[in-house]
């Protein structure tokens, strides 16, 4: 008999603001050790939070577009727990207490596997403070601690066990960045850790009580996810299938060995006596800032595809692509407002420029390539300076070296050979030296004239314009020009 | 320059830039903190180089003819769980000894704007939990009344430190008493405001509910002066709330002629010293005589408030507490080898035993299995003793009441049974749950030692409180006693 | 309500507290007596009554999103009990580990 795959996750977004939750220090990634922390976010004796006005709003965006009920009041709580990047030692968060709830509650997300669309229930959104950041040394018997991350905004959703498969759990990871990126809430990339995901997984025979669930931890990207349940749920399924039972616990993700494993450091039960956070004030949503959040929100997806169809004539399918990110999207369209040929650049930008990020796992903002750039090598293919097949070649030159296609153009000498009586020649030695292609060619197989074509594109380095070549050698050959 | 010390800044301030100058007056209060503190032992820390240095600006700026700052030259003693930069803040506790605060408490920068200058910083029961000043980590407080007896606590450095002319005024923090208590047993004035007046921005919390930072000074006009300067609402503390400050010292001559004030049976019941009682009483009759209405009122909730209140602190203590582990500030076990024994070992080492106790009341309060029944009660509780202050505010302007049940204790009488400690807090204690605004203000003397009324008003009107203690003051002369030491 | 030597070491656990033997005794019978006169609360009814968690009634009180300066890291360098180049340094944390 088989089972049934049962995951939720609970997500932790960092919110996209200039300053942290409590306090006034920068949020930038990437700064030296302790460089960017105050009183507040030190949890220095006497300081106290004040929240950020925007994390709210980003929240509040958040709730908005997963479909949440917003709470009218909502408050912040202690966690209590003891660890050496959390400087209080408790964590302020708006965990969903007893009676008090959170910012937003029981929302949605729709998503498309396979053709299928699947409904997943969000069960609760709330904000919270980031930790700190620990380092641990090669040598030595001890750890680094770094407080920068200390206090900056943070999202979570916890999704209801919906997700029915890995793939779900992928394709629902990728909708919510996407809506999230869109309504710039967040970056949302787990590999710079401002999306990050657990995962509860458990098997259970259809219709029955959910099973013994697992907690899978320190997954780093959206396909480790998929690939860290996948593993988990056969895993669970063999433990079921030899008669054994699950044991409920936090393994954690081995993305090099392609494992998960059990933490072997003891849980204590934890008791995080949570109480109401006394150093902040309730926050009230009233339905007019609810509204003012919901007019400020930017095109989300679906919308964004609906009017890139209609604005640029493109099909279904390729739009869709296109929107995938906010990033891509917004390349399309600036690629566009450079040079108005929304075919060639979507074919450039789904084919191989799709190709090369998926192959060095990049994000198409992370390229050098501008879009301004690829609007200007599509405008020489079109002008006829370059044959599309050298401009593929540019194309390569141009992620590698951030180079703008006219200069590499230039460089290599890659102007494509529009001059007849340079390519006449060239289209005679190869007549000379393939008489049996040209024997078949007049004989009316009119196919083999694409192989002579080929040679002569060959002896050029490509840089033959190709429908010169194809007319010269009709006329060499005696054929009626191409219809 | 003795004739300097022990007199209000009202009486001074006229001098300052003609006969006297900040230098000599600060420096009036230096030499009398060298003559008395090694006995009173008020402060922990005595900034004497940076007072001298902040006199000499100030001088310079009077030189220049500058307008005076409304506290110019006023030689202040700070608590020390007020943090001042550059300046060593240690919370009377071992694990902050070695704590020098990057930046100031709002209420101590507003001081300084307003042109106070900061002598040191006072003795008080460690992290502010005490009410004798003897649960300090360093050393007791000494009453400069008398000096085998306490000081009160938590802010008994203060009020000694006024007592005693060690400090013209001060500031104190109050989360159950510990300003109007200590203030009772000195013989000075001590104001709590309204939660939300004054920012808790740099004061180190203890119960951050129930902390609000107040005044401690020779008598009531000099507690307005101070109170103005510190109060208003500050974008680093959210619980500031953001009201318009009314000019205290202007309201402080209206008078008293038809105010009423209310008289809560249960606080002058059993466990209250009958002297004291004998006391506030005649107090009350002088504040009827001056045209006041006296009515009694019931509080009901009273007997609860004790055990409403330590559930309440100590939970939140347990929490605000937690990040003294060792780790980033303040002192580290060298017994330390693993995570665990940094914290279990660095609070083992650095915190005393009061502050263990509560940490660990406070712990057990919010625990799993005990928060409804212990921690959520006390908060429910917390609500009738609100409704309690509600209902008699609806008939009467004011309360009065006795600050503390006694005029005094000597020290070591209550260390062993922390219960009798924490019963010299309860009177004052139901005035922090309800977040009023509560003065203490001497009303007379038993055995040598001063004794005080305790007046609460509605929130937010301080200046009805200061009004009614200032009628009450002007008519009697308690206010104008010092204490013997500072006579000698 | 009496408070064992047992509930002690738990509560001083979740404290980061270590205790020594005579400390947990010394705790176990002060807190049963402060307990003790702490059961009077159970004769107040508080069904329905809301719990009062701040002594005012403020919301919505927030800070803009803007960046104000940061502390320079040597003064956070400076409180640290023990610092490596910009990092405050505590004994090693056990990392995940099968």
């Amino acid at each position: 008999m088989d089972y049934e795959t049962v995951i939720g996750l609970e997500i932790h977004v960092q919110l996209l603001t200039q300053s942290k939750m409590f306090c006034g220090c920068s949020t930038r990634f990437g700064a030296p050790p302790n460089t960017q922390t105050c009183p507040v976010c030190l949890g220095l004796p006497g300081s106290l939070p004040v929240i950020n006005r925007r994390a709210v709003e980003l929240g509040l965006r958040a709730a908005l577009v997963l479909n949440c009920t917003v709470h009218p009041s909502s408050q912040f709580h202690r966690k209590n727990y003891y660890y050496p990047d959390l400087p209080k030692n408790y964590q302020i968060s708006q965990y969903q207490y007893l009676e008090h709830p959170p910012l937003a509650t029981d929302g949605y997300l729709d998503i498309e596997v396979d053709g299928q669309r699947r409904r997943v229930g969000i069960r609760r959104v709330h904000l919270e403070e980031d930790t700190g950041r620990l380092v641990h040394p090669a040598e030595g018997a001890v750890s680094w601690v770094d407080y920068n991350r200390s206090g900056v905004p943070l999202m979570e959703i916890v999704t209801y066990p919906d997700l029915r498969s890995p793939q779900e759990a992928r394709a629902f990871l990728l909708k919510l960045r996407q809506v999230l990126q869109y309504a710039e809430v967040s970056t949302g990339r787990m590999e710079e850790g401002t999306l990050r995901c657990d995962a509860n997984v458990s098997l259970r025979r259809p219709g029955e009580p959910l099973g013994t669930r697992t907690e899978v931890k320190n997954m780093n990207s959206i396909r480790s996810v998929e690939r860290a349940l996948a593993y988990e749920v056969a895993r669970q399924r063999e433990v079921l299938e030899r008669g054994g039972a699950v044991v409920q616990e936090t393994r954690h993700w081995d993305e090099r060995r392609g494992i998960t494993f059990a933490s072997r450091s003891k849980e204590e039960a934890e008791d995080y006596r949570y109480f109401p956070e006394p150093d902040l004030v309730p926050v009230e949503v009233t339905p007019e800032w609810l509204e003012e959040v919901r007019r400020s929100l930017p095109e989300l997806p679906d919308a964004r595809r609906d009017r890139i169809m209609a604005q640029y004539g493109l099909g279904r399918y390729d739009a869709e692509l296109l929107v995938q990110t906010r990033a891509t999207a917004d390349f399309f369209e600036a690629a566009v407002a450079a040079h108005p040929s929304p075919k060639s650049i979507a074919n450039w930008m789904l084919g191989d420029l799709s190709a090369y990020l998926n192959e060095h796992n990049l994000e198409i903002d992370q390229l050098r390539v501008t879009p301004g750039q690829l609007a200007e090598l599509v405008r020489l293919v079109e002008e006829g300076t370059i044959s599309g097949r050298i401009a593929k070649d540019v194309l390569v030159e141009m992620l590698e070296t951030g180079d703008s296609p006219r200069s590499i153009v230039d460089r290599r000498g890659w102007v494509q050979i529009a001059d007849e009586g340079a390519l006449r020649e060239t289209v005679e030695a190869v007549i000379r030296d393939h008489p049996e292609p040209v024997r078949d060619v007049q004989a009316g197989k009119e196919k083999a004239i694409a192989f002579l074509v080929g040679q002569v594109m060959r002896r050029t380095q490509g840089r033959a314009n190709p429908a010169l070549v194809q007319r010269l050698l009709r006329e060499r050959l005696g054929l009626p020009p191409q219809g | 320059m003795r004739e300097l010390v022990g007199r209000p800044y009202h009486e001074i301030r006229p001098r300052l830039g003609k006969d006297l100058s900040v230098r000599e007056l600060v420096d009036a209060y230096l030499e009398n903190i060298a003559r008395l503190d090694g006995q009173v032992r008020a402060y922990l820390t005595v900034s004497a180089d940076q007072a001298r240095a902040q006199a000499r600006e100030l001088d310079d700026r009077l030189a220049r003819g500058e307008p005076l700052p409304p506290l110019a030259g006023v030689p202040v003693a700070v608590k020390d769980n007020l943090c001042t930069r550059g300046v060593r803040t240690t919370c009377g506790s071992r694990i902050l000894e070695p704590f020098v605060p990057p930046y100031d408490a709002t209420a101590v920068q507003r001081l300084r704007e307003a042109g106070a200058v900061l002598l040191g910083k006072t003795n008080l029961d460690e992290f502010a939990m005490g009410s004798s000043t003897e649960n300090s980590g360093f050393f007791a407080t000494r009453n400069p009344w008398r000096l085998d007896h306490v000081p009160g606590g938590s802010s008994g450095g203060s009020a000694a430190a006024v007592a005693a002319g060690e400090a013209l005024a001060a500031l104190g923090s109050d989360t159950g008493g510990s300003i109007r208590q200590p203030a009772s047993l000195c013989g000075v004035v001590g104001l709590k405001p309204t939660y939300g007046r004054v920012s808790r921005y740099g004061l180190v919390a203890f119960a951050s509910s129930l902390d609000q930072i107040g005044p401690l000074s020779l008598d009531v006009r000099d507690c307005a002066l101070v109170l103005q300067a510190i109060c208003g609402r500050d974008p680093h503390d959210s619980t500031s709330v953001d009201l318009p400050v009314p000019d205290f010292v202007a309201s402080l001559e209206a008078g008293v002629r038809g105010v009423r004030v209310g008289v809560p049976a249960e606080f002058f019941g059993e466990g209250l010293q009958p002297e004291v009682r004998q006391a506030v009483l005649e107090a009350v009759r002088v504040l009827e005589g001056l045209g006041a209405r006296v009515e009694e009122v019931a509080l009901p909730t009273l007997e609860y408030a004790l055990p409403t209140y330590y559930l309440i602190a100590c939970a939140e203590a347990s929490s605000n507490l937690a990040r003294y582990d060792g780790v980033a500030y303040g002192y580290r076990s060298p017994r330390a080898h693993d995570l665990y024994t940094l914290y279990a070992r660095t609070r083992a080492e650095g915190f005393g035993p009061e502050v263990k106790r509560r940490i660990m009341l406070g712990t057990f309060a919010l625990s799993e299995g005990y928060y409804e029944g212990f921690y959520k009660k006390a908060q429910q509780v917390r609500t009738l003793v609100r409704r309690d202050f509600d209902r008699c505010f609806q008939t009467v302007d004011v309360l009065a009441t006795p600050t503390s049940p006694v005029a005094g204790f000597r020290l070591g009488e209550r260390t062993a049974d922390p219960l009798q400690m924490y019963l010299a807090d309860v009177y004052t204690i139901p005035v922090n749950l309800a977040g009023l605004p509560g003065i203490s203000v001497p009303c007379g003397f038993v055995e040598g030692l001063p004794v005080g009324l305790q007046l609460v008003g509605r929130p937010f009107e301080e200046a009805t409180v200061l009004r009614v203690a200032y009628a009450y003051e002007q008519a009697t002369e308690w206010h104008r006693h010092r204490c013997p030491l500072l006579r000698a | 309500m009496r408070i064992t030597p047992e509930v002690v070491e738990r509560v001083a656990r979740l404290s980061r507290l270590e205790l020594t033997e005579e400390e947990r005794a010394t705790f176990a019978s002060q807190l049963s007596s402060i307990l003790e006169y702490f059961a009077r609360l159970d004769r107040l009814r508080t069904e329905g009554v809301e719990p009062t968690s701040h002594a005012i009634r403020v919301t919505n009180v927030f800070r803009p999103d803007e960046v104000t300066p940061s502390l320079p890291v040597e003064a956070v360098v400076a409180m640290a009990p023990q610092a490596h180049e910009g990092f405050v340094v505590v004994p090693r944390v056990l990392e995940a580990e099968e």
